[in-house]
């Protein structure tokens, strides 16, 4: 068979049908800026209760999560995602969905070596280098207040 | 050379039956469809053991129609896509019969046919079954992402049919109706790599193989494509198919409308959001048992080549960057006791 594989790894990418840039641009926007819209009311409403700015910024995030985590367990988050892409990925609800999908998918292999080993099989990475670039920036952060602060 | 061709004498498909879930259902091939299940969990408590349920299903669906008990069975070639196979394995359970577990990616459909029409040129062979299946359930959990993960599919990406084949192979002698169509040969095919590493565009990774499989089946038997009512592939699914055509083209090989793939077929494009086709080993084997067969039984397709299509790889294989190797078994299948190679 006549068969170049160099040729072929191109044909393969340059016919290829591409995602919708548009039309998920679209979708991105418009779902994520109203998830960031739902957030900022949260926010006020928390205020509104007399929280702390800073309490309030934070049951604002926490709320989300919440939404985002029952919206997959009642198995809608996905087809919420499969339209919005990053629209849903960014804002905090896509790492609730993150974590809580791999929760209910493994719960079939016990709470152990299921949710428990598997929990964090998609977030897993943001966790561990989310969690060693604020403990470097820290160290940095400490270094430059001994060096240059006041 | 050693003979690639192995031409089978007198051997018949006798009974075959497709199940499916609520995607395949709702395709265009859905009314042709044995038995389906639209929650997708046929009566298990995981999808693993819903896979098997559902293999368990076609085949004695495949038993029933020609009043057969798996006794009867002297040995039956079956796999899927999970680790080990342990879909079919605990789907044959009930069914006690001497088991050979087969591993071909989405190829296991035909790899299935091509032993058992082997195996039936022992004579203390009386009769074999093939069995197939995949459950798009336990396929995403094994392979991609968990299942009520939101995130967005690439356009090339295929989707893992829920479904299962069945089949019972004999020899004309020992079939209990006159003979409906007949197995005349088979080729194993060739693992080929194509270069290419992408697991959500598989029907690329897999064109190359099948090609190959096509152009040497051709080549060897010294037929032409003229000479078969339908090449079908198993799931190359568009992109795959598009490609597919372009090597041929490449090769001075043209299949014109002559080339169908179940991949295209199992699914509505238009109404259905599968991007690029259907996949999955029970993708062919649901489509040549809901579909393909009957055509061929009642004389309304005379003479196929039929290609289950596979993609040889790993979750681990992918991570590590390797190669996505495609395999495209064949086998012929005709009308009647019509056989070409006789």
């Amino acid at each position: 068979m006549k068969f170049d594989k160099e040729k072929y790894a191109k044909e393969s990418k340059k016919g290829a049908p591409r995602s919708p840039l548009l039309r998920n641009g679209f979708a991105t926007f418009w779902v994520g800026g109203s998830i960031c819209l739902v957030g900022e009311l949260l926010y006020r409403f928390f205020l509104s209760l007399s929280l702390l700015p800073k309490t309030a910024s934070v049951s604002a995030t926490v709320a989300l999560v919440f939404a985002s985590a029952l919206l997959t367990a009642l198995g809608v988050f996905d087809s919420i995602g499969r339209y919005a892409g990053a629209g849903t990925l960014v804002p905090v609800t896509g790492f609730a969905n993150a974590v809580v999908s791999p929760a209910i998918d493994t719960k079939s292999e016990g709470l152990i070596l299921g949710v428990g080993a598997k929990i964090f099989t998609v977030a897993g990475p943001v966790l561990l280098f989310g969690t060693l670039a604020g403990g470097l920036y820290g160290v940095l952060y400490a270094l430059y207040l001994l060096f240059f602060g006041m | 050379m050693a003979g690639r061709i192995f031409v089978h004498k007198e051997i018949t498909v006798s009974s075959f039956a497709a199940v499916g879930g609520k995607e395949e259902k709702a395709g265009p091939l859905g009314a042709y469809l044995d038995y389906h299940e639209e929650s997708g969990k046929f009566g298990a408590k995981t999808w693993e053991l819903a896979e098997g349920e559902m293999g368990g299903l076609a085949l004695q669906f495949a038993l029933a129609k020609e009043k057969r008990n798996p006794k009867d069975v002297s040995l039956v070639f079956a796999g899927d896509l999970q680790n080990q196979c342990v879909a079919t394995t605990h789907g044959l359970l009930p069914f006690s019969i001497p088991y050979l577990g087969i591993y071909g990616a989405c190829s296991t459909c035909t790899e299935g046919l091509l032993l058992s029409a082997l195996a039936l040129s022992n004579p203390s062979v009386v009769r074999c079954a093939a069995l197939t299946s995949s459950h798009f359930c336990a396929a995403e959990r094994q392979f991609r992402l968990p299942l009520e993960y939101g995130g967005q599919r690439a356009p090339t990406a295929q989707w893992t049919a829920t479904a299962a084949g069945a089949f019972l192979l004999c020899r004309y002698e020992d079939s209990p109706h006159p003979v409906r169509l007949t197995l005349s040969a088979s080729m194993a095919g060739r693992a080929v790599d194509g270069g290419l590493s992408d697991a959500s565009n598989m029907g690329a990774a897999m064109a190359p193989a099948a090609a190959d499989s096509i152009l040497t089946f051709l080549s060897e038997t010294d037929t032409s494509p003229e000479e078969y009512d339908a090449i079908v592939t198993g799931d190359l699914g568009s992109e795959g198919t598009r490609l597919l055509h372009q090597i041929l083209a490449d090769n001075g090989v043209s299949l014109g409308e002559r080339h169908r793939d179940c991949g295209m077929l199992l699914y509505d494009k238009d109404k259905q959001d599968i991007h690029a086709g259907a996949s999955g080993c029970g993708c062919s084997a649901a489509v040549l048992a809901a579909y393909f067969l009957p055509a061929l039984s009642s004389g309304k397709l005379r003479k196929i080549l039929f290609l289950s299509t596979g993609a040889l790889m790993s979750p681990s294989s992918i991570e590590q960057g390797e190669d996505i190797v495609g395999i495209a078994p064949v086998i012929c299948l005709q009308s009647g006791k019509e056989n070409h190679f006789v």
